[in-house]
């Protein structure tokens, strides 16, 4: 038994220790929002927090993770949620980013814990989201809702 | 036609809601439940709030939700917004009460109009749907009108509806929600369209609008939209397949000893496509998988790597081709009498459509029944090949759509080709478990259904004017078309339109016009990658005629208008992209401006691309300025998305995508060989529409076609250099 701590809620788990965090989400956990794009951390669809870090879950095997916090779009976006994962949300409807989506929950972990820096100019997101790829290629609304979620911040 | 005709597209159906209800119990066994409700169950169904059907596209609950059934799958280009709004346009209903749901396969309602079949492609989704969608809107407004206008005791006409809501100047107040009930109990309105005529353009409020907020934008930003990765039924096995590493290759033999080991693999079953592992959850399967030790068989597959078949291409145009797409005039006339002749050769290599949700599909398969469940984009292709490989009637077959995430295409397969094999492996097991068919990127990309490799070469003439009177155009390449169940009805006279679409129907004035097609054979699966045919010929024709421009000493935007004095909607496009863009404006030395326009799927998209030449020689694309002609808009902020996606989905594919085989084994497996377009990549989009009020036409493609040609004109006016070999690659530039 591995215990993880998912969203503020401890979670038991009986998988191999080199599991993918990510398959452990998705398939003991149906925690889907995380998702499977490439396996290999090309893509950034896994992208989780780990104690308040953007990680790929494809490469985070769960038994690394027993000690640490980890949250999920799921957890992003809770009633409870943090201020960031709420103006990521309310950036993304607003400037209707999303179109096939799949890519979206990787998208808005890397933008909520890029924005608990400093407000982000271009360049900063260009590289903090460098490794979320978006094959319907939302990249400018993302850029904008980026900087749309740091005014709301602000406010 | 009648409403009924218009709802079920000219399909004969009687003039009654019973009509539907024939037509849903004939072909869609047990998924039309609603529709097969007599008033009886309808009112027990009504009281625990559940929707009431008024027709097969709308249903109304006593809460006042609106659900559109939507017949199209949305991989992302937004059908299931556009389908909501024409509906939510014509019964006067509130945005925020709009609901929807995908529909079942079931090809006698839910065709589409532009295929006779029930699938999703070639931009078609809304342009099919304009007239259907809102009659169904406009027919269930009306039933509700009525039976509001029964209840009160009113005229119907004098009952007006706005967000919703029924009012009657007598203060009577309602809802849909109320109305409902009573009113799924009415006759559909029968008869002309004056009868339940369309809302008239000027009272849109919906419609053309802008700050109607995309309907799949909550799910899809919170986690809970479902795809079908997401799926997990009851006692479901995921299965992840061993292919062969050749297309046409076959087991020969495997041996399972390691891939058995794996904690949570179940079953191992040889089909046809290669070796299945089945397991209990993904990551099993995986490791399975990658346990597997299989012997293959080479000896029907296709060996032959890129640079045979680019050879074999370049070769076939350097001669006649087998089959004549277009003839206009006399072209070897036109090279007589010219005063320059500009020759130019092209390639283009295989693509790869690699949308971010790997193929997978969602089987349980029963004695007497097969339930599929994934992002299904052609259902009268895949629905009937379920039915022979599983020896069940096709209405045995159902299938449930869910969200794609993303296709381009590869999901609308005329061999059903992953639907197949997830059914194969449901067969190898006899159905004892559903399966859940997960291809892991890899298999994704390596998987085959390629945009074909082409090339082309183009001779044109030019008079003593330095405008065009011949141009001679041979392309060489596969046909996405042969071979497949499709090609008699989309191969005529050797000529797969796909192959040469974008150049047989020219849209310059060019007097002498002769377009010549090799097709080729090669063991290698293609298909249509999004905008099709137009992702290669649009390239070759706005490169040369910029070129030609360039030999008459021309304005590239001007030179064009000259040629396209017929194509207002051509024209209209240019002149708003080109105005936009502030085109005719110096640039600074390493900077440089290009220009294309191009008619795909009934649209006309021209953009105006600025680039800079970076101080390694490298290419960055600063800005796009795109406008697009595509007759009515419906949602402009969807219609915007679109061109900025195609945009990026074009870009990334010109600046390095390429899939090339070695040996008849493709190198490209992740992300990091196939390499898509990232955010640092993406330049600023502007995208304008011309004001029209036509019918609308595609958008979902037509923004893909230009940026390529665009982009290489903006680097030849940088650097003096053409580009008529994608992708770009490593290519370094100097400025000029
Ligand atoms: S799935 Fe983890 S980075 Fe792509
Ligand atoms: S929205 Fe489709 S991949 Fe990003």
């Amino acid at each position: 038994m591995i215990k993880l701590n998912i969203n503020g809620v401890d979670r038991d788990v009986d998988v191999p220790e080199d599991t993918p965090l990510l398959w452990v989400l998705r398939d003991e956990l149906g925690l889907t929002g995380t998702k499977f794009g490439c396996g290999v951390a090309q893509c950034g669809a896994c992208t989780i927090h780990l104690d308040g870090s953007p990680m790929r879950a494809c490469q985070t095997p769960v038994g690394d993770v027993a000690d640490s916090k980890v949250v999920t779009i799921e957890g992003l976006v809770a009633e409870n949620a943090s201020k960031e994962g709420k103006a990521v949300q309310a950036a993304w409807r607003a400037l209707d980013v999303v179109q096939c989506g799949y890519c979206q929950s990787g998208q808005m972990m890397s933008a909520a814990a890029l924005l608990t820096s400093n407000k982000p100019n271009d360049k900063d997101i260009d590289a903090a989201m460098n490794g979320n790829v978006c094959r319907c290629a939302t990249y400018q609304r993302i850029r904008a809702a980026i900087h749309d979620a740091a005014k709301r911040l602000e406010a | 036609m009648t409403i009924q005709e218009r709802i079920s597209g000219g399909q004969p159906v009687s003039t009654s809601r019973r009509g539907f209800l024939a037509i849903a119990g004939g072909a869609g066994v047990g998924l039309m439940i609603g529709f097969k409700a007599g008033p009886a169950e309808a009112a027990t169904e009504a009281a625990k709030g559940a929707a009431l059907e008024f027709n097969p596209f709308v249903k109304v609950s006593p809460n006042g939700a609106i659900t559109v059934v939507v017949k199209h799958l949305d991989m992302g280009q937004g059908p299931t917004t556009g389908l909501a709004t024409l509906i939510a346009e014509e019964m006067d209903a509130d945005w925020s009460q709009m609901r929807t749901e995908f529909a079942p396969a079931n090809a006698n309602l839910y065709a589409n109009l532009a295929f006779k079949a029930q699938g999703t492609g070639g931009s078609t989704a809304m342009a099919n749907s304009w007239e259907q969608y809102r009659t169904a809107g406009a027919t269930a407004r009306a039933m509700l009108v009525k039976a509001a206008a029964d209840k009160w005791q009113v005229a119907q006409g004098e009952i007006v509806v706005d967000k919703g809501v029924l009012t009657h100047p007598s203060g009577k107040k309602g809802t849909y929600g109320e109305f409902a009930e009573a009113a799924s109990k009415l006759p559909a309105p029968v008869g002309s369209a004056q009868q339940t005529p369309f809302k008239d353009p000027s009272k849109f409020k919906l419609i053309g609008k802008e700050g109607l907020h995309r309907i799949d934008n909550d799910s899809k930003t919170d986690g809970t939209a479902i795809y079908t990765q997401d799926v997990k039924l009851p006692n479901m096995l995921v299965a992840v397949v061993a292919h062969p590493p050749k297309f046409g290759g076959k087991v020969k033999s495997f041996d399972d000893a390691e891939a058995k080991k794996v904690k949570g693999v179940e079953k191992i079953v040889q089909i046809p496509q290669g070796v299945a592992v089945l397991a209990k959850s993904t990551w099993a399967a995986i490791s399975g998988r990658n346990a597997l030790k299989v012997e293959w068989d080479d000896a029907g597959a296709e060996s032959r790597g890129s640079e045979d078949f680019l050879a074999m291409a370049r070769d076939a145009v350097s001669k006649p081709g087998t089959a004549t797409a277009k003839k206009t005039g006399d072209v070897d006339k036109g090279f007589e009498g010219a005063a320059k002749v500009i020759e130019a050769e092209f390639t283009f290599p295989y693509l790869a459509h690699a949308p971010m949700e790997p193929l997978n599909c969602v089987v349980d398969l029963k004695k007497d029944s097969a339930h599929l469940i994934y992002g299904a984009q052609f259902q009268s292709i895949d629905q009937p090949t379920v039915a022979a490989i599983t020896g069940l009637k096709p209405e045995q077959v159902t299938i449930e759509t869910v969200w794609a995430g993303g296709s381009f295409g590869r999901r609308a397969v005329p061999t059903a080709d992953y639907v197949a094999e997830a059914v194969m492996i449901a067969k190898a097991i006899e159905g004892s478990n559903p399966v859940k068919l997960v291809w892991t990127r890899e298999d994704d990309t390596k998987g085959g259904y390629y945009r074909p490799f082409y090339a082309h070469k183009v001779k044109a003439a030019l008079d003593k004017d330095g405008m065009p009177v011949a141009w001679l155009h041979r392309i060489a390449g596969q046909s996405i078309f042969a071979g497949t169940a499709l090609e008699a009805m989309a191969v005529k006279d050797g000529v797969d339109e796909t192959s040469v679409e974008g150049v047989s129907n020219l849209a310059y004035a060019v007097p002498s016009l002769q377009v010549e097609l090799t097709t080729l054979k090669v063991g290698v699966p293609v298909l249509w990658w999004r905008s099709v045919g137009h992702t290669h010929t649009a390239h070759v024709v706005e490169t040369m005629i910029d070129e030609l421009a360039h030999a008459a000493g021309k304005d590239p935007v001007e030179y064009r208008m000259a040629l396209l004095k017929d194509k207002p909607r051509h024209l209209a496009a240019l002149k708003l992209a080109a105005e936009k863009a502030g085109w005719g404006e110096k640039l600074a030395k390493g900077r440089g401006r290009g220009v294309a326009v191009h008619e795909s799927f009934n649209s006309v998209v021209a953009q105006v691309v600025d680039i800079t030449i970076k101080p390694d020689g490298g290419v960055k694309v600063d800005r796009v300025v795109a406008a697009a002609e595509v007759g009515t808009v419906i949602n402009p902020d969807v219609v915007r998305a679109q061109v900025e996606g195609g945009v990026g989905f074009g870009l990334g594919a010109a600046l390095r995508n390429a899939i090339t085989l070695k040996g008849g084994e493709v190198q490209q497996g992740n992300f990091d060989t196939y390499k898509p377009l990232r955010i640092s990549d993406m330049p600023h989009v502007e995208v304008y529409t011309v004001p029209s009020t036509a019918n609308p036409t595609g958008i979902g493609e037509p923004g893909v076609p230009p940026i390529a040609p665009a982009l290489a004109n903006a680097i030849f006016a940088a650097t003096g250099k053409r580009i008529r070999d994608l992708p770009l690659g490593e290519q370094k530039f100097q400025s000029v």
